[in-house]
């Protein structure tokens, strides 16, 4: 990284964040702090049955007014995802129910009062007759022939089957070893602090919407609210004002949307629609539903050979805008290998429509699993060569001399050292130490030792996606850099802050390139009408795009500065240099607030071919290579397990991870904590469970478990800084690493303490009754009690 | 999730709360942090709420020689905090101190939690152990009922309408007693899903196993076989029967051993 910053606010600086003075102050507004003249309050009536035909819908007798129904709402479109790729079978999800429900807590009509409590009374009254089918709640269930079908004119329950083919057979030949495993990971509920929630208002005098919605992409919600709603873009602004949370939650357009951006232009006051949490886990979109019937084949020495799997995706009932019902299980099939290098490579998947809610990509997308799966099997192989399973890693990871490297699945792994990023976490949970504990343990607790690794594409572009066929493909990643007359920086992006600290990551790119002080540096995000268009914040892509962006925009801004500047400086442009928030030229200099004051109050004194552009720059940014960063990261975790309680702890928990050039150390270790913290709730504890009629089984947060701060050990990180080849700094996507890991090592761990019995837990998370009946089905006495003795 | 429209009353003796209480389909509220919950996701839909968690005849603990007393309207916080009267080892604090959250030990009361019956929570289960009894007020004036009978069932106790229950009664053990208690929750605060108290004193040898869905098991005796046996009927699964069993030998050996409370998650056993 060739820079020089004295200031300590520019790249690598572990600078507090800008945004958490309000944040920690509580002066932060969030939708749910907007109050508008004349606002009313929705409340929506959702269905209580997961499949059936919807034959009638009856308002309150006298509040005919005040409830409205799928033929209410004139011009509106469904929402529809599709995708591009061979066989995708589209949906449309309705905005409000019409002809069929297909899934519990399905919007089928919507209530308006001047409170949300008199809108629930409304709700209750609002009759609903429904014919129930039969529902599919199983994924592999939905896959067998004559199963319900969720969508009646499609001839099975598959959004998408993609298949990648090799052949195996000389290889099955030859292998030493074959493991197989059927591993599955539950259905779980994306619990951002903040639920979603819409004010939405129709300006007269513009005749648009200006909708506030708390999401993580509002220029494709626009998009995609213009096209259901039947309005020109330009008619449609999206406002995110403080976003309490993301993760893949609010990257959807939502049904609640559109109604409400419906309501406010046909009503003419605004509206609002405040999320509950038995809405969230009961009614909107789910993810990481997984299963894997996995397979791999190695040499003597625990050197892979080929991975086999069958990979199937519980996508619920609706392909999700923007990111479709296909983006999870095709990922699987690409992205499965891992930072491992193999001969071969086949996969088959599957992704399912169900009676349950659609599914969208949660923090990691699908590589929450696909870890998990592909780590289970590599443990297993250490098991059948009798190696420790990082020794195994070792020989099957890509090594750095072969960086950048393509592998099976055509990624190209820009960079990295992946065994030492191992090795290193390993020396910090120190393996023989743990060893001897676990020797040592001979009562009811038993010790375990699990480790993880995997590398994470981000911030890919066009290339990527353009074959995904979504409604979306990222491009050119674009910012606005312009200075006010007193020589502040203002910096608008099209990405959105919803917690990342982006206000002042960004900020410090800025400072890199202007000097311009930190505290004078304003970014502004979160609305389509001040903002250029983006695809918004996911994938981990905005240190990598936005931030490639606003150094692009702030070196052109820079240049028309440096203009200005040696005209004033009376020295030729090429004798002059931005620096430190002044320009330049051998011992004089002038403060850029001098030149921003000279362009707009002074232009008298610019030099005559000055830039008409002024003081005030959109630049578009896209990386050299479009393929992505790949981020990379080792987890360790020593865990005890109750063997008479069936209770895991996480004693100890190790990171090494690598996320190229860091732009701010400090959040990025916020980043990575929060993100075990979530995989730690993969592991361990989240799951929302259907029951055969898909009913939801944990509607409160009192039945859906999340880890707290109990639950979350110290996490001892250890940073290594790769620059990728490929981008402005050398930085790479690292937002979602946190929660891949976890998972894996964590299950890994829990197995290494049971192997000695004979039992495995082959589904997450893993629960206490899990492991009680893992050891039951092993045949174990539960509680190290004479066998039979307490079972009977 | 906002609650249908109630009536809330809000008495400033006992007497005009039970003239309240007779109002149709009116229901006690003290701390609310059961049944603000249940009225928000309208599982619970009372015309009349009548607050009695500040009523001066519910607040307030006194001890005799044999016996505590503790207002209904106590909280956990306070029992948690060494406010109020305890008994030999400080039980009554350990036990509150692992209840929920410190938010909801500040607002919940002991009456309010023996009422509501939850069968996962602390009280119902800890306070049968003990053999204590409940204070009842109502239009024909007070009575005493024992625990466990007074627990019912699931969310059900053997109140009359109109009736509340005024105070708690718990006998003090011997300064040579022996007491466990341990539970089982997936995180510190979340509700059990195993819990066992055993209370040895003198001739008193009482076992209760608790967060089986219905009222807590008293046991005939302390052996682990009675256990199992008791647990046979609890339309539990073999791995749950497995942690009740788990959890009753755990507070056994705590008992035997005198190291007192404990809880599986977050707590170390033999604290």
């Amino acid at each position: 990284m060739d820079v020089i910053e004295a200031t300590g606010s520019g790249v690598g600086r572990r600078v507090p964040r800008k945004e958490d003075d309000r944040y920690l102050r509580g002066k932060g507004v969030f939708v749910g702090d907007i109050r508008l003249a004349g606002m009313q309050e929705l409340a929506f009536v959702r269905s209580p049955v997961a499949h059936g035909i919807l034959r009638a819908v009856r308002k309150a007798p006298g509040a005919e007014h005040a409830v409205f129904t799928a033929a209410d709402l004139a011009g509106v479109s469904p929402i529809v995802a599709n995708s591009g790729l061979p066989g995708f079978k589209p949906s449309a999800q309705p905005a409000l129910a019409e002809g069929k429900v297909r899934h519990v807590g399905e919007a089928i009509a919507v209530c308006i009062a001047p409170t949300r409590a008199a809108a629930e009374d409304l709700a209750e009254q609002v009759e609903v007759e429904i014919e129930e089918r039969p529902a599919v709640t199983d994924m592999l269930d939905a896959r067998r022939p004559g199963a319900p079908r969720v969508h009646d004119h499609w001839t099975d329950n598959v959004f998408l089957e993609t298949r990648t083919e090799a052949d195996l057979s000389a290889i099955r030949a030859r292998a030493a070893v074959t493991v197989r495993r059927h591993l599955r990971t539950a259905r779980q509920c994306m619990s951002p602090m903040e639920g979603r929630g819409v004010v939405a208002e129709w300006d007269r005098r513009l005749e648009q919407l200006a909708l506030h919605t708390s999401t993580q992409m509002p220029h494709i919600v626009r998009t995609g609210l213009a096209g259901c709603l039947g309005l020109k873009e330009d008619q449609v602004r999206i406002i995110a004002p403080d976003v309490g949370g993301g993760f893949g939650y609010k990257g959807i357009l939502l049904p609640e949307e559109v109604v409400a951006g419906f309501l406010a232009r046909h009503l003419g006051h605004p509206v609002r629609w405040i999320e509950d949490r038995r809405e969230q886990l009961a009614g909107n979109a789910n993810c990481r539903e997984h299963d894997y019937d996995i397979t791999a084949y190695a040499d003597a020495d625990g050197r892979l050979l080929a991975v086999d799997c069958q990979a199937t995706v519980d996508s619920g009932a609706y392909s999700i805008y923007p990111f479709s019902a296909c983006l999870e299980a095709a990922q699987v099939g690409s992205i499965l290998p891992g930072p491992y290098m193999m001969e071969a490579f086949r996969c088959q998947t599957w992704s399912a429509a169900t009676n349950k809610p659609g599914i969208v990509p949660y923090r990691g997308v699908a590589r929450a699993g696909v870890c998990y799966a592909i780590e289970s099997i590599v443990d297993d192989i250490a098991a059948a060569v009798g190696q420790e399973p990082y020794e195994v890693r070792l020989r099957n990871l890509v090594p750095p001399e072969r960086m950048p490297f393509d592998n099976i699945t055509n990624k190209h792994f820009d960079s990295g050292d992946y065994p030492a990023c191992l090795r290193r976490v390993v020396a910090a949970i120190d393996v023989p130490s743990v060893r001897r504990r676990q020797a040592e343990a001979t009562g009811p607790v038993r010790i375990g030792l699990g480790v993880s690794i995997f590398c994470e594409q981000a911030a890919h572009g066009t290339s990527v996606y353009y074959g995904w066929g979504i409604p979306m493909v990222p491009g050119y990643e674009q910012a606005v850099a312009r200075l006010t007359p007193d020589g502040g920086l203002e910096v608008r992006v099209g990405i959105q802050s919803h917690g990342q600290g982006l206000e002042t990551t960004l900020a410090q790119v800025a400072h890199q390139v202007l000097g311009v002080d930190i505290e004078r540096i304003r970014v502004l995000h979160g609305d389509t009408g001040m903002t250029p268009y983006s695809t918004g914040t996911w994938g981990s892509r905005c240190m990598v795009m936005a931030g490639g962006a606003v150094a692009t925009a702030c070196k052109d801004l820079a240049e028309r500065i440096r203009r200005i500047g040696a005209h004033l400086l009376q020295v030729p442009p090429d004798q002059a240099l931005v620096q430190g928030g002044c320009v330049v030229s051998g011992q004089a200099s002038i403060p850029v607030a001098d030149v921003a004051r000279t362009w707009y109050l002074r232009p008298q004194e610019l030099p005559p071919d000055v830039s008409a552009g002024g003081l005030e720059v959109t630049s578009g940014y896209r990386t050299t290579r479009d393929t992505g960063t790949f981020s990379y990261a080792a987890h360790a975790a020593v865990v005890s397990v109750d063997t008479e309680m069936g209770e895991v702890r996480i004693l100890d928990y190790a990171i090494c991870e690598d996320g190229g050039v860091l732009v701010n150390p400090m959040i990025v270790d916020g980043q990575v904590i929060g993100g075990v913290a979530q995989g730690i709730g993969t592991a361990l504890y989240e799951e929302m469970p259907f029951d055969a009629n898909g009913q939801p089984l944990a509607t409160t947060l009192a039945d859906y478990m999340l880890p707290g701060a109990t639950e979350v050990p110290m996490l001892r990180i250890d940073h290594m800084e790769t620059p990728s080849p490929y981008t402005e700094f050398g930085q790479k996507g690292i937002g979602e690493g946190g929660a891949i890991g976890p998972p894996a090592a964590v299950a890994n761990a829990v197995n290494d303490a049971l192997r000695p019995l004979g039992a495995r837990v082959d589904r997450l998370p893993i629960t206490p009754h899990r492991v009680l009946e893992a050891l039951l089905a092993a045949k174990i006495p539960l509680g190290n009690a004479p066998v039979g003795n307490v079972l009977t | 999730m906002k609650a249908a429209d109630f009536t809330l009353v809000r008495p400033t003796t006992l007497a005009d709360a039970l003239a309240a209480l007779r109002a149709p389909e009116a229901r006690v509220i003290a701390g609310g942090q059961s049944l603000a919950p249940m009225l928000n996701l309208r599982l619970a839909r009372p015309e009349t709420l009548v607050a009695v968690g500040t009523l001066p005849e519910l607040a307030g603990a006194s001890e005799t020689v044999e016996t505590i007393t503790l207002g209904a309207g106590t909280t956990h916080a306070a029992i948690a905090d060494g406010r109020t009267p305890d008994l030999p080892g400080g039980i009554l604090a350990r036990v509150a101190e692992g209840i929920a959250y410190r938010a909801i030990r500040n607002r919940g009361t002991i009456g309010g939690s023996l009422c509501h019956a939850d069968p996962a929570a602390d009280w119902p289960t800890v306070l049968s152990a003990l053999g204590a009894s409940v204070v009842v007020a109502g239009p024909a004036g007070t009575r005493t009922a024992a625990l466990p009978g007074f627990i019912a069932g699931a969310f059900r106790v053997a109140l009359d309408k109109g009736e509340l229950v005024q105070a708690v009664r718990i006998p003090k053990p011997s300064a040579g007693s022996r007491w466990g208690y341990y539970k089982a929750c997936r995180k510190p605060g979340e509700f059990a899903h195993a819990m066992a108290a055993v209370l040895i004193d003198g001739a008193v040898r009482r076992g209760v196993i608790g967060a089986v869905g219905g009222a807590p098991i008293l046991l005939p005796d302390l052996s682990e076989a009675t256990a199992r046996t008791a647990l046979e009927a609890s339309g539990l699964d073999p791995m749950g029967r497995q942690m009740q069993v788990v959890a009753f030998r755990r507070a056994l050996a705590m008992a035997g051993t005198g190291t007192g409370a404990g809880a599986g998650a977050g707590a170390e056993a033999g604290r």
